[in-house]
């Protein structure tokens, strides 16, 4: 009975460890959520949707240049990632068992591994080195982050509609790829506008290639070639500042993201659930 | 002659759904018990309640007592480990491990219980190969892959995982329903020699394999037992109406 | 090709009638396919056109320094102007393996704990939490890294930490809260999440039928989720590869907290170091002449590299797995 004795043991002892882990991990979760709640939340007013960022002698302040930055920055970066991930989407969805589809996909895979402060290198090697530090070299870089979300999600959504649909447009005489572009699509336009905005939600988050691309902007925006403000990025400018101001806006504008973020995040979730 | 399970007022339930009413049964030692009835009749849940598997699942619950040599294995004190030890399964599909080898399948349960000693491995997992009458088919290539069999020899590799770690009964879940007539054949003839050293009871969906194989028969219907006995008075003299219906395929 | 056949009778005939031809030859669908075709090998155009952008903008530290650049040890933008990485690649390694020490068990533990051992409705409210702080964004990760992690640590755990350890080098620096352990544990935390799920799925993709057999065989559920591990080995190392790979590509939180000191190695684990990814970060924009930006953007190519083998890796691993899954069970 001995040994029975030490399976019982182990079996316990395990069932413990695993939920010590459990615990362990989600423990970070709950004080990052609640330290950007309480931190962000007393340095929220109405000033910090309304003004700029302040300058160092400067006691109040906000982040309307940043969220008017942020948001210019992600709008250029989903015209020009939203159509190519699309679109990209659909030919995966419509022709995917050919061998273009196959690398296509293989492809996307691999850009969505790569990090992001290496695709912000290469909007600066090939768009900041022409025309400089600005929004189009940021846009750019974060229009590759989103293709490959944007692709994945649209051929997902594009895959649900049932073929029963399909075949009773073209049974009409309907043209295949009119039978895409307008019964198809129209089926899964709630869950390609939830890929679009999980991938906006991403690059809302991004700093590192921002960083990268078009740098630190202390003002409102002032041209596609010029560099903007960004929320993310001046959660790092500002936090690794010795201002306490700064510091204080740095939580503030974490809680906004995080806002954001998660909301669209869960949104998204709640919404894929729902089809089951 | 004891029995070797004595049943006594057995319910089990999935969630709400009431599926074996109220079992009284015996079960004999070393002899074959054939459990027949038709689809959804229970026989399946009855016979995972002989091992405590029937509780695993999510919502399942189970009144009433389950004597095994005597001791309720439903008893308060009592761990399922320790039974399912002494009473093994065969299931439906055969599901040996894919990632060990046959010779690892074999072993499997007992090194669960702590054996380490080549030489005492060795000696099982031949002794339970040979009693599943596969040995002279694999002994070669023992280290091959558990899933690299085809289906009869599965299931065949599945008996002998069972019988190494020594049970004294085994439960069979329709084990030749995935297999075609001629595994089938030799699945037969292994569950007859078995049946002289360990209690067997195998639920069919087949009524001529239960005639064939078996010594004693118990007919399910709608989660009751309508009939127990004697196999060859079963099916020649049954003593209920239902179970006559079943017999000459009016329902089933 | 189809379509120049169907372009040159055209051209020699230019006239209303063939135009009307050409619009029954061209189908709509042709011509769909190829827009939606061209859109989607734009990925060709994209991936080629980074690694070329990266390596001539590499050329003039490559050319300068060869394969130096990768064993040199020093760093001297303002002097000397000589490049070499490999601190820095230790030092994205030391932190790896840190984060995935740490990360690693914790992540299996959430895994099973999801997959085997929670009750369903539990298991899904804690699985959509993890996903959660998935999507928290790296900078943020580092904001509390600087101003809660870093001052919990050098509050109550680093000083317990060198009074038990001491002894060992490793353990017996100054603590000033960040450094590589610090760097190390928040890369733990940002790869739990996406690795755990990666666990969970594994997990639950394991048939049934294997954890009845070895229930039935008289298995405790610890020996009955060794089995459902087992099965799916591949897939669970294809999941720590992942993490590696997203551990190493990591720049702002590690940045953040690591102290960004450059040194061929650190006196211990509560010293400041740096990492390839953060040195980018924090000096391509103070980077004021073409060696100097050339040798950063070089560090950058060298990453791209190491991610690329590290991913390719991986999903190879978990895509043979999954589908070694699915075969066994359509038998």
């Amino acid at each position: 009975m001995d040994h029975y004795k030490l399976r019982v043991t182990k079996n316990r002892l395990t069932q413990f460890l695993v939920y010590l882990a459990l615990f362990s991990a989600l423990v970070p979760l709950f004080s990052i959520l609640s330290e950007v709640i309480r931190k962000g939340f007393s340095t929220i007013n109405f000033d910090f949707f309304v003004k700029p960022t302040p300058t160092v002698g400067e006691a109040r302040g906000g982040v309307a240049n940043a969220i008017q930055g942020t948001l210019i920055t992600i709008g250029f970066a989903s015209i020009i990632g939203v159509p190519i991930g699309l679109m990209s989407g659909i030919f995966l969805s419509e022709y995917g068992e050919s061998k273009l589809s196959v690398a296509v996909r293989f492809l996307h895979d691999v850009l969505s591994g790569v990090p992001s402060i290496v695709i912000g290198v290469f909007a600066y090697a090939l768009i900041t080195r022409s025309i400089g530090f600005s929004v189009t070299a940021a846009a750019f870089a974060l229009a590759i982050i989103m293709i490959p979300i944007v692709a994945r999600t649209t051929e997902e959504a594009l895959k649900l509609v049932p073929m029963s649909i399909r075949e009773a447009a073209i049974a009409l005489g309907i043209p295949r790829w009119k039978t895409t572009i307008t019964v198809v699509l129209s089926g899964a336009k709630k869950a390609i506008a939830t890929g679009i905005l999980l991938s906006i939600a991403r690059i809302a988050g991004e700093s590192a290639p921002v960083l990268v691309s078009m740098g630190y902007w202390r003002w409102w925006f002032a041209g596609l070639d010029r560099p903007a403000a960004n929320l993310a990025l001046n959660v790092f400018i500002f936090a690794m500042s010795p201002f306490e101001n700064w510091i204080a806006l740095a939580w503030g504008s974490a809680l906004v993201l995080i806002l954001v973020v998660l909301g669209i995040s869960v949104t998204a979730r709640v919404f894929t659930r729902e089809r089951y | 002659m004891a029995s070797k399970f004595e049943i006594q007022g057995l319910n089990a339930w999935f969630g709400l759904k009431h599926v074996l009413k109220s079992i009284n049964m015996k079960i004999e030692k070393n002899a074959v018990t054939a459990i027949i009835g038709p689809s959804g009749c229970g026989k399946t849940t009855f016979i995972r309640c002989l091992n405590r598997m029937h509780e695993i699942t999510p919502g399942a619950r189970v009144s009433g007592k389950v004597l095994f040599n005597g001791i309720d294995i439903y008893d308060n004190g009592v761990d399922p480990v320790i039974i399912r030890r002494k009473i093994g399964m065969v299931f439906q599909k055969p599901n040996p491990f894919p990632m060990m080898s046959i010779y690892d399948n074999v072993a499997a349960g007992l090194k669960l219980n702590g054996v380490r000693d080549k030489k005492i491995l060795d000696a099982a997992v031949r002794r339970s190969l040979e009693l599943a009458n596969l040995w002279d088919e694999v002994k070669e290539d023992l280290n091959k892959s558990g899933a690299s069999l085809s289906g009869g020899q599965q299931q065949r590799l599945c008996i002998a995982r069972a019988l190494a770690v020594e049970p004294e009964v085994i439960l069979m879940d329709e084990p030749c329903s995935a297999l075609d007539p001629i595994a089938t054949a030799k699945i037969e003839a292994l569950i007859r020699k078995l049946a002289e050293n360990y209690t067997v009871v195998i639920v069919t969906h087949n009524m001529q394999q239960a005639a064939r194989v078996s010594d004693y028969t118990a007919f399910l219907y709608l989660g009751e037992l309508i009939e127990y006995g004697l196999t060859k008075q079963v099916f020649e003299n049954p003593k209920h109406e239902l179970t006559e219906r079943y017999l000459t395929g009016e329902f089933g | 090709m189809k379509i120049s056949q169907k372009i040159s009778p055209f051209i020699r005939n230019l006239n209303i009638k063939s135009i009307l031809q050409l619009k029954k030859h061209f189908k709509g669908d042709d011509i769909f396919k190829l827009v939606s075709a061209l859109f989607a090998s734009s990925i060709f155009l994209l991936l080629g056109l980074m690694v070329y952008e990266l390596v001539k903008g590499s050329w003039l530290s490559i050319q300068t320094f060869g394969l130096n650049f990768i064993v040199g040890t020093t760093w001297d933008p303002a002097v000397s102007r000589i490049f070499g990485v490999l601190p820095l690649i230790l030092g994205t390694l030391v932190t790896s393996a840190i984060a995935l020490l740490i990360g690693v068990p914790i992540s299996l533990g959430v895994g099973l704990a999801l997959s085997e051992y929670a009750p369903k409705k539990f298991g899904v409210a804690v699985s959509f939490l993890v996903e959660l702080l998935a999507a928290v964004p790296s900078v943020i990760y580092g904001l509390w890294g600087i101003f809660v992690l870093i001052p919990f640590l050098r509050d109550h755990v680093y000083p317990y930490l060198k009074a038990v350890f001491g002894f060992i080098p490793l353990f017996s620096g100054p603590i000033y809260g960040g450094g590589v352990l610090t760097g190390g544990i928040v890369l733990a935390i940002m790869i739990i999440p996406t690795v755990s799920a990666v666990m969970r799925d594994l997990f639950l993709a394991v048939p049934n039928s294997q954890r009845e057999a070895m229930i039935a065989l008289g298995a405790t559920k610890w020996e009955t989720v060794k089995t459902v591990i087992s099965y799916a080995r591949s897939g669970v190392i294809g999941a720590v590869i992942l993490g590696l790979g997203r551990a190493v590509g990591e720049t702002m939180a590690i940045t953040m907290v690591i102290g960004n000191r450059f040194q061929v190695w650190p006196s211990s684990l509560f010293d400041a170091w740096y990492t390839m990814a953060a040195i980018i970060a924090n000096e391509l924009l103070e980077a004021t002449y073409d060696l100097y930006i050339s040798a950063l953007i070089n560090v950058g190519l060298i990453l791209l590299f190491v991610t690329l083998i590290i991913n390719i890796l991986a999903r190879l691993i978990v895509w043979r797995t999954l589908r070694l899954t699915r075969g066994i069970a359509r038998e």
